[in-house]
């Protein structure tokens, strides 16, 4: 039986807030939620498409250099992007990967982004970005009740 | 190789174009061309950003972390430094011969890797080049225009993936960040629902790789003159082969042979590589050039990789793609042996190789066995080669008496291609860029060739992969003549 709601998040757990996604996936999944999937990989890739099949919903996550702190939401639309590394395939390219593979619209997607402020390998997720995951999460656990 | 258009003579009068980052190459790569105001191509480097925090990652940790750890090190193929790291571990642990279980788990997990990683390069990351042309229209060279003029191509693209990932999440235990290999062994088998779960789909599999065979057999019938010619070079080459001289992507000895063909050394025990193998530094690089020592740095740079490993082994274990093998040196005498854009037939011939090797495995009961680990006297050192999707990588540790790692040493592919990837762009500038205007479909030239080797420069944050591309035409004084950005949908702003 294929969960209604995927949470997705992406990052690697040894660079710093790239642990955001990762972290933010081990958190939801702690509290097992009836009716929720949590996925995690590096980056997204163009099979994650696939995992987007038969779903009611579906929440994207990740790191964002670029996020207001804590955090930002948006509701995303497929987009025909060049995503030119595996690294930075974005979600909305994810989603028109979907949109071509199916020829129909992909579940409604939403993009949970959290403020991180470093990246490197092994370090530690930063204080700000911890407080970040934080009040992402408070506002996840409503947004998935609802 | 040849060293032509590395440097200069008078910089200072050359104007400067960037490529900065290499688009669809993992990591962050930049290109810098140095033209005269005739256009004439005086200089091209291709500058990788190598990290160099892999050693301190891992000093200091536990012998029995490093195979999951190392994984962090790379997003793109985790498993190959997840297999390498293990494999050193099981000769610091003195383990000599895994138990058939073992091995074969470690084997089915490494073909899931070849597989899926040779599916994302050629469907994804190539095919857009191969398919609309090196000069085509930005905006539909990638993957969703793939699929808008293609739909059937990438969708085996994707599905090949997905099965591959499946193939190394039933047999590492997780999708990512997988635990399977261990030092000594692995730490499960296969169930039988996972067996006959992966059996649903594998002759589909081998069936479609078979496909992709044809499919770059007949790019090259229908462009025969220019992929051929393509930043062609003549290179010595190194790779592992099994005893009999077969293909063997997960175990064998070093074989090197140099640009005619003659051996220079042959079943080489990889835990004394660096007997044969030296690495250059220059100035301008922060990346190592490594070289052959019989040969010296300014003769005996080399490739790894797909192409290499097709043309200098003696067969292939499985019969189509030994076939295959066989029809890719014969195709046009043997002249697509030598073409930088071999690497994409040599690349589909190990795709369908992993697959059929799949195929075997899951016909084999020891991937259902319980006996998993091996022991030995344990040892101060270990060195661990695979055949990664990319080329040979080495992975090198010493072990102190209290279990944790005091030195590390990793060899990637993309570092032993480094020369190798220089000279091909030297090679492609010359020929298309040489007094002509420069424009994004010329530049894209010049990624094409560098994207012929799948260079992983791994390790780039994904934030450092959403970096847009920017080219920077400056003046002899300074002065930036004209300029233009790229941004992550792939559109073109001029800036100037």
């Amino acid at each position: 039986m294929i969960a209604p709601t995927l949470v997705f998040g992406w990052g690697n757990p040894s660079r710093g807030d790239d642990a955001l996604g990762p972290l933010f996936i081990d958190r939801i999944a702690a509290m097992r939620l009836p009716g929720v999937e949590c996925l995690t990989d590096f980056q997204l890739q163009v099979e994650h498409a696939l995992d987007l099949e038969n779903r009611r919903r579906v929440l994207f996550v990740d790191a964002s250099l670029d996020a207001a702190p804590p955090f930002t939401v948006k509701l995303l639309a497929a987009v025909r992007d060049a995503s030119f590394t595996t690294h930075a395939m974005t979600p909305e390219a994810v989603m028109q990967v979907y949109v071509e593979l199916h020829d129909e619209a992909p579940p409604p997607c939403t993009l949970l982004a959290i403020r991180g402020e470093r990246f490197e390998l092994g370090e530690e997720v930063s204080s700000a970005a911890a407080s970040h995951l934080d009040a992402a999460l408070a506002w996840a656990r409503t947004w998935l009740a609802g | 190789m040849s060293f032509e258009l590395e440097t200069a003579i008078s910089p200072e009068r050359l104007r400067r174009v960037a490529i900065d980052p290499v688009s669809r190459v993992e990591g962050h790569g930049k290109v810098t061309i140095l033209l005269d105001d005739d256009n004439q191509v005086h200089q091209v480097r291709l500058h990788i950003v190598e990290f160099r925090g892999f050693e301190k990652f891992i000093q200091g940790r536990p012998y029995w972390e490093v195979p999951v750890m190392v994984q962090r090190l790379c997003g793109i193929c985790p498993v190959s430094h997840h297999l390498a790291a293990s494999k050193a571990m099981d000769m610091m642990l003195g383990v000599k011969q895994l138990t058939p279980t073992a091995e074969k788990i470690r084997r089915l997990m490494h073909a899931g890797q070849i597989l899926q990683s040779h599916a994302l390069h050629f469907f994804h990351l190539a095919s857009p080049d191969l398919l609309f042309g090196f000069g085509s229209d930005v905006a539909a060279r990638n993957i969703v225009g793939i699929i808008a003029a293609h739909p059937e191509i990438a969708k085996k693209g994707v599905l090949l993936r997905k099965f591959g990932q499946e193939v190394i999440r039933m047999t590492a235990g997780k999708r990512v960040h997988g635990t399977g290999s261990i030092p000594g062994g692995v730490n499960k088998s296969l169930s039988a629902d996972e067996r006959a779960e992966l059996l649903k789909d594998i002759y589909q599999m081998v069936a479609w790789s078979r496909d992709a065979v044809g499919m770059i057999r007949q790019l090259f019938e229908h462009n025969l003159a220019e992929y051929n010619d393509f930043g062609r070079f003549r290179s010595s080459g190194m790779c592992l082969v099994r005893a009999d001289g077969a293909m063997d992507l997960y175990h064998g000895g070093l074989r090197a042979r140099d640009a005619d063909g003659h051996t220079l050394f042959d079943h080489f025990d990889y835990a004394r590589y660096w007997e044969v193998i030296a690495e250059d530094v220059k100035p301008w690089s922060y990346m190592k050039f490594p070289f052959f020592k019989s040969m010296g740095p300014d003769d005996g740079s080399y490739r790894v990789g797909p192409l290499t490993r097709v043309t200098h082994c003696d067969s292939i274990p499985t019969p189509l793609a030994d076939k295959a093998r066989e029809e890719f040196i014969a195709f046009d005498g043997g002249s697509v042996a030598g073409a930088t854009l071999g690497y994409h037939w040599a690349r589909m011939i190990e795709m369908l190789h992993a697959a059929e090797s799949i195929k075997d495995l899951l016909h084999d009961d020891d991937i259902i066995g319980g006996d998993l680990m091996a022991t030995g006297q344990r040892q101060e050192r270990g060195v661990g080669v695979i055949e990664a999707p990319r080329g040979t990588l080495i992975h090198h540790y010493r072990v102190d008496e209290s279990d944790q790692v005091i030195r590390a040493n990793l060899i990637v592919s993309t570092t032993h291609n480094n020369q190798a990837m220089n000279t091909a762009v030297r090679e492609v500038a010359k020929k298309y860029l040489n007094g002509r205007e420069i424009t994004e479909g010329l530049l894209n030239h010049i990624e094409v060739a560098i994207r012929a080797f799948d260079p992983c420069l791994s390790c780039a944050t994904h934030a450092l992969g959403q970096m847009p591309l920017e080219v920077a035409i400056v003046g002899a004084d300074g002065t930036v003549i004209d300029e233009a950005t790229r941004d992550h949908r792939g559109l073109i702003r001029a800036l100037a």
